[in-house]
C-alpha cells in the first residue's frame, strides 16, 4: 500500500477563539471520504498532535460534505486574549494535519484526483 | 415578494478590509449589505472605551465605512445590516445621522437593535436564579463575577426583520449571531416565521457560509495555487430563493474562487457538531444539505434541514483575567536556533536577578522558523534554519511583574550573542488580558428593542 501525506487526499480549514480548536479535514473523493473515516480516528489524531494539542479529541463526521470535522481540546495556549502563543486561534492546524503520513490503498488513491502542483 | 434575494456580506472580522464593502456595492447588484464588526472579546474593549467617553464603544470602522459610501447606497438602494453597534448602538446611530447631515442626505432611515447587554442587570438575573456557569468548564459565575467587564446575549435575526420591516435602510445592531445578519433580511423578504425551521436553518447555513467574507471565496484554501487573483479577491453574494434553497456566487469579474471546494471549506470553519448548529432561531443540521456546483463561481446549497430552537440563549461574557506582554528578536545564522535558546536564557536569568520568576505555565519561549506552528510534525521543524524569529511572553495576575519583563528583550542586541536584531517595535508593554465567559440563560428574561430614526 503507498504511503502518501494525508494532503494527498484531503483537504483543510482549521481555526477557533476558545481553548481549544476545530480542524475539519475535507476529503478529495467519496472513496477518500470512506477510507479516511475508518482510519482517521480521535486516536490516530490525538498521537499526531500530541505536541500541539494538550487535550482529548472529538470526531464528528459530516457526510454530505465528505468533511471529518476534529474538536481539539486544548491546542490554543489558554485561548483568546490569554494566549502567548504565535497561532492563538490554530489558523495553522489544519494544513498541520494534512503532513500525517498514511498507508492508502492504490483503489482510493486512483479514485482521487491529486493536490494540483 | 420577490423571488431572489441578494446579500452580500463584505466584512468577515473586527479588521477585515473596507475595500471589501466598497467593492461588493460597486461590482455588482446587491439588496442587502451585511458587515461582521465584532468578536468575543471586542465587546470588553468596547465596554472600557465607553467608560472613558459616554460617546464611544461601537465600531467607528462602519462610521468611516458609510461616510465613504453613502451616495451610492442612496441611488442603488442597497440596505445594510451591521453589528457595529458594539456596547453604545445609539451612538453608532447618532454618529451615522451626522454623516447623513454631513452629505445633506434627508430621509435615511437607521434602525438599532438592542436590549442585548446585560451588565447593569447581572446582579438582578443572579439573584433570581439564573446560573450563568460556565458553558465550556461547568465553573461557576462567582469565580469571576467581580472581574466581569462586560455580558451580551446573542439575540436572533428577527429583530433584525422587524427593523427593516420598520423601513430602515440601515440596520445597527449590538451583540447577535452572525448568520443572523443574513437571516434577517430574508425573514423580512419572504416573511419566514419562528416555525420555519427548516427554511430558518437554510438561512443559519447562508450566513455561516459568507460570515467570514473572503474566507469561502478562494481565501485560506487548502489548494491556494489554484485561486485566481487573490488581490481583488471577490467578497461572497448570495442568491437566496423563498423555500431557502440558494446559490453561493460572486461579482462577475472578480477574483478569488466559488467552488464546492471553498464553500466546504468554510462550512467546516468553527462548525462544532454539523448535526446540531445552535443558534436563538433554530438548530440547523449541517449534515442535512446538498452541495451542487451550478457553472462557474456557483455553488448550490439545497434541502436544508433545522430543529426547533433550545429555550435558552447564549451569552458571551468578558472578565479581567491577569496581565501579559510579548516581545520579540530576530538572530541571524550561523547556529540561529542555538543563539536564540541562549538569548531566552539571558532574558529569564537576568529577570530572576532582579526577583522576577515567572512559572512554566506563565512563560513562553518561540523559535518561530523553527517549527512553532507545527511543532513535533514530519517537515514542520528544522533544527538548523538559517535564521530565527525569537518570541518570548509572560503572563499572571501581577501587572509589575509582568510589566518588567519588557525592558530585558531589548538589551540583547548589545549584550547577547551576535546576530541579534529586530528590535523595532521597541519595549514591549503590559496588556490586559480578556477572559471569555460562555453561559446560557433564560430566554423569557430578555426583550430585545427596535428603533427606527430619520436623518
Amino acid at each position: 500500500m503507498p504511503t502518501v501525506p494525508l494532503h494527498r487526499i484531503a483537504q483543510a480549514r482549521s481555526g477557533d477563539k476558545g481553548e481549544g480548536s476545530n480542524v475539519g479535514i475535507l476529503a478529495r473523493s467519496e472513496a477518500a471520504y470512506t477510507f479516511l473515516a475508518e482510519t482517521l480516528t480521535e486516536a490516530r489524531v490525538q498521537d499526531f498532535l500530541k505536541e500541539i494539542n494538550f487535550g482529548g479529541v472529538t470526531r464528528y463526521l459530516a457526510p454530505n460534505m465528505r468533511v471529518l470535522n476534529f474538536l481539539l481540546e486544548d491546542s490554543l495556549g489558554g485561548g483568546g486574549s490569554a494566549s502567548l502563543k504565535t497561532d492563538a486561534q490554530g489558523k495553522t492546524h489544519g494544513i498541520g494535519l494534512l503532513r500525517l503520513e498514511m498507508d492508502v490503498p492504490s483503489a482510493v488513491l486512483d479514485a482521487t484526483p491529486p493536490p494540483p502542483a | 415578494m420577490k423571488n431572489k434575494v441578494l446579500i452580500g456580506n463584505g466584512q468577515g472580522f473586527w479588521g477585515d478590509s473596507i475595500l471589501g464593502p466598497i467593492r461588493l456595492l460597486r461590482e455588482g447588484p446587491l439588496d442587502y449589505l451585511t458587515l461582521d464588526y465584532l468578536a468575543e472579546v471586542t465587546m470588553s474593549i468596547m465596554q472600557k472605551l465607553r467608560q472613558r467617553d459616554p460617546n464611544a464603544g461601537y465600531a467607528t470602522d462602519f462610521v468611516t465605512l458609510i461616510d465613504r459610501v453613502l451616495p451610492e447606497l442612496l441611488e442603488k438602494g442597497t440596505r445594510v445590516i451591521a453589528n457595529a453597534g458594539g456596547v453604545n448602538p445609539h451612538a453608532c446611530k447618532d454618529a451615522l445621522l451626522e454623516v447623513c447631515r454631513k452629505h445633506g442626505a434627508t430621509g435615511v432611515k437607521i434602525a438599532v437593535v438592542d436590549g442585548d447587554d446585560i451588565l447593569s442587570d447581572l446582579d438582578r438575573m443572579i439573584d433570581g436564579g439564573e446560573e450563568f456557569n460556565n458553558l465550556d468548564t461547568g465553573a461557576p459565575i462567582g469565580d469571576v463575577r467581580s472581574r466581569i467587564t462586560s455580558a451580551n446575549v446573542y439575540l436572533g435575526a428577527f429583530p433584525i426583520a422587524e427593523a427593516l420591516a420598520g423601513g430602515a435602510q440601515i440596520v445597527v445592531t449590538g451583540r447577535g449571531t452572525d448568520p443572523g445578519l443574513v437571516l434577517g433580511p430574508l425573514i423580512h423578504e419572504f416573511n419566514w416565521g419562528p416555525e420555519d425551521w427548516h427554511k430558518l436553518a437554510a438561512g443559519t447555513v447562508a450566513g455561516h457560509i459568507v460570515e467570514c467574507g473572503a474566507q469561502c471565496s478562494g481565501g485560506n484554501f487548502t489548494d491556494w495555487r489554484t485561486i485566481p487573483n487573490l488581490s481583488m479577491v471577490g467578497y461572497p453574494v448570495l442568491e437566496v430563493e423563498p423555500s431557502g434553497d440558494f446559490c453561493v456566487t460572486k461579482h462577475e469579474g472578480t477574483g478569488g474562487l466559488v467552488s464546492v471546494e471553498t464553500v466546504t471549506h468554510q462550512l467546516a470553519y468553527e462548525m462544532g457538531n454539523p448535526e446540531s448548529y445552535l443558534t436563538p432561531d433554530v438548530i440547523a443540521d449541517f449534515t442535512s444539505f446538498r452541495l451542487k456546483a451550478d457553472g462557474e463561481n456557483r455553488v448550490l446549497v439545497q434541502d436544508t434541514r433545522g430543529l426547533p430552537p433550545t429555550d435558552t440563549f447564549k451569552v458571551s461574557m468578558s472578565y479581567s483575567d491577569g496581565w501579559k506582554s510579548v516581545g520579540q528578536l530576530t538572530i541571524s545564522g550561523p547556529d540561529a536556533l542555538a543563539k536564540a535558546r541562549l538569548c531566552a536564557k539571558i532574558v529569564w536569568d537576568r529577570l530572576a536577578y532582579d526577583g522576577c520568576e515567572y512559572s512554566e505555565e506563565q512563560r513562553l519561549e518561540e523559535y518561530v522558523g523553527a517549527g512553532e506552528c507545527h511543532a513535533g510534525l514530519p517537515g514542520g521543524t528544522s533544527d538548523s534554519p538559517s535564521e530565527v524569529v525569537l518570541r518570548l511572553g509572560v503572563k499572571g495576575p501581577d501587572r509589575a511583574k509582568v510589566a518588567r519583563f519588557g525592558p530585558e528583550l531589548v538589551p540583547l542586541v548589545t549584550s547577547g550573542p551576535p546576530g541579534v536584531t529586530g528590535f523595532a517595535g521597541g519595549r514591549p508593554k503590559a496588556q490586559e488580558i480578556i477572559g471569555y465567559w460562555p453561559a446560557l440563560m433564560s430566554k423569557h428574561l430578555i426583550q430585545p428593542t427596535v428603533t427606527v430614526v430619520e436623518s
